[in-house]
């Protein structure tokens, strides 16, 4: 198995890369040819979150509101009490920290049929700076109730989970990367609430989300070469987190790292700590976001300045199995 | 806890509707009249037995509420998600209490369920959940939630062709929250002419006057400013609530703005107008005249 997916993980590397908004506005010209009720809401990010020829297709069924993110939410959710099926698209910064009250009341506590789409998350305009980094996303949300908190890995998937939160009617929260990703391999369907396994492995689990899942299957294929058999999961689904698969992974490989373009407070790495702690603790390393401003950089640059691009995952992976140190497990 | 509709509750709301818009004038006020004042009644009710709540601006909202409910909005107390209902959202949702004295009026659940009213688990919150209270449409209380909510709901029903009609209230020191301007350029650019805001102009907050605050004034020229209609309207004189309210609007109107000029506390005379009475809860002996004086009017 190792062998096989060291290989195939050596093939993504130097695979074709693709920017899953591309993909995202496929499936969206795709869902509203299928399903009238099919709008989306922009405030004024009809070029960023890639909705030109949406614009051009269905001119009635684009609803851009302005540069006004309480609006665009609150809209959302008012279209949904109208019967249709709003994907609120917008930059993740300003969807989330803008409307933040919005998402709670008008979407969440309401529980309408709202797909909220936070476009370029992490650190995807990292030149930019913190303002327009979306690293605090999965914290925020979360802790809504009624809340489904997704971040597909790869254009397949992004499909895939666009396809699923159209068909579920409540809120959905939807990370759509821009940061360019390739094709995972193996593709494993995707499924709401349940975790794939890319890879699986004994000695310690790597819990990737996003961007950052083909970064834990390379260093999964470095770590094999020195011995060190990773398991890798892909968390699609932050909310509600897959308990069953944490701990057979707690159980059965004895040590975690959660690598995420995200704060790690309050973050995956936050969710997958809370549930361990009470019910399996192993040893843990979180990787993320740290408690302090993102700086200047691209996300190339940020990636490594916080320790989850394939290098830092394989050497904090190393750390936490004591391989290199004449002690692998 | 669900709450149930009252049988055949749709036929005798309709049925009285149908009475209310074909009576005379003056008929028409008096026997809306009557309702809002046994609604308001009700909400004293609630609030003396639950010792807190909104009482001023619940009675300053409670003709608007009434006149809405019982001679305008085309819905439906039994099918509360019919598709083709008109939509009315509180956007000040600090006024939950007149709102569930008029829904259990109009038979959306019975008036018996309003003795509930803030008590532990009870579906009748503080502030309106839509997913335990049947004929609330989305939840508020955080303040300038209901406008931009509305004019989702207009836009839906644009797309749809479809002639229902979506009104929004807000309080007037409401207008203060930016999202409510956001809502008002864009309801404006997208033509939602069957749309329509009224503003409870009681020209309190919670603390003092909203003039004395961040003032509102020329308020109608700031609705104009933003593209609407602007009608100004006695809040609390039925016959011109309800012509205001039933004015026909076209799909591609400019949206309409009726600034209801109200009094807080409107139909107590110790309560009326008085700043401290916006979360003042009545005593005993204040409940008794209250309701006395709710009842001699």
């Amino acid at each position: 198995m190792s062998t096989t997916a060291a290989a195939s993980t050596a093939t993504a590397a130097a695979a074709e890369l693709h920017d899953c908004r591309k993909t995202f506005a496929e499936t969206l010209i795709e869902l509203a040819e299928t399903d009238p009720r099919t709008v989306a809401v922009c405030n004024d990010s009809v070029g960023s979150s890639n909705l030109k020829e949406f614009q051009q297709r269905f001119p009635d069924r684009l609803v851009n509101v302005g540069i006004a993110e309480q609006l665009m939410v609150g809209a959302g959710a008012g279209l949904a009490n109208g019967g249709r099926v709003p994907f609120v698209c917008a930059a993740a910064p300003f969807l989330t920290g803008r409307a933040l009250e919005q998402i709670k009341a008008d979407v969440a506590y309401s529980r309408t049929n709202v797909k909220l789409c936070a476009m370029s998350p992490g650190f995807a305009y990292g030149q930019l700076g913190p303002t327009h980094h979306g690293v605090e996303d999965f914290a925020w949300l979360r802790t809504l109730p009624e809340m489904v908190v997704l971040a597909p890995a790869d254009p397949a998937e992004t499909r895939e989970a666009m396809l699923w939160a159209h068909q579920y009617d409540g809120p959905v929260y939807l990370r759509i990367g821009r940061t360019k990703v390739p094709d995972l391999a193996p593709h494993v369907p995707f499924e709401a609430g349940r975790a794939a396994c890319l890879r699986d492995g004994r000695d310690i689990t790597l819990i990737g989300v996003g961007t950052t899942v083909s970064a834990a299957l390379a260093a999964s294929a470095k770590l094999a070469a020195e011995g060190v058999d990773a398991r890798v999961l892909n968390f699609s689904t932050v909310k509600p987190l897959d308990e069953e698969t944490l701990l057979a992974a707690a159980a059965e490989t004895g040590r975690i790292i959660t690598v995420e373009e995200a704060n790690v407070h309050g973050g995956l790495g936050s969710a997958v700590a809370e549930f361990l702690a009470a019910r399996e603790p192993v040893p843990m390393k979180l990787l993320g976001v740290r408690d302090e401003f993102t700086p200047t950089g691209s996300p190339a640059f940020l990636a490594e300045y916080f320790g989850i691009d394939t290098e830092a995952i394989a050497r904090a992976a190393r750390e936490l199995t004591g391989a290199g140190q004449g002690a692998a497990a | 806890m669900v709450l149930a509709p009252v049988p055949s509750a749709t036929a005798r709301l309709a049925g009285l509707r149908r009475e209310l818009r074909a009576a005379p004038p003056a008929e028409r006020a008096a026997r809306l009249r009557e309702l809002a004042y046994s609604i308001r009644r009700s909400d004293l009710e609630m609030i003396s037995r639950a010792g807190q709540g909104h009482i001023g601006g619940d009675f300053s909202a409670a003709d608007i509420v009434t006149v809405l409910y019982f001679a305008v909005l085309d819905v439906r107390p039994e099918e509360p998600e019919w598709a083709e209902r008109d939509r009315f959202v509180l956007s000040k949702g600090h006024a939950a209490g007149i709102l569930y004295s008029a829904l259990a009026h109009a038979g959306f659940f019975p008036e018996a369920e309003l003795t509930t009213f803030m008590e532990p688990l009870s579906p009748l919150n503080g502030h309106p959940n839509r997913r335990k209270v049947p004929g609330v449409e989305t939840n508020t209380g955080p303040l300038g939630h209901g406008f931009p909510v509305a004019v989702g709901m207009a836009v839906a029903a644009k797309l749809d062709g479809s002639s229902r009609r979506t009104y929004v209230l807000t309080g007037d020191g409401e207008l203060q929250e930016g999202s409510n301007w956001e809502a008002a350029m864009s309801a404006s650019q997208q033509r939602l002419g069957r749309l329509t805001v009224i503003v409870d102009r009681n020209r309190f907050q919670q603390g003092a006057a909203t003039e004395e605050t961040s003032g509102l004034d020329p308020l109608d020229a700031k609705w104009a400013s933003f593209g609407f209609d602007v009608r100004a309207v006695d809040g609390h004189d039925y016959e011109a609530l309800y012509q205001a309210l039933s004015e026909e609007r076209s799909l591609d109107d400019r949206p309409l703005c009726l600034i209801a000029d109200t009094i807080k506390g409107k139909g107590v005379s110790f309560i009326e107008d008085r700043v401290e009475w916006h979360h003042k809860v009545p005593t005993a002996e204040q409940t008794a005249a209250a309701f006395e004086e709710l009842t001699a009017r």
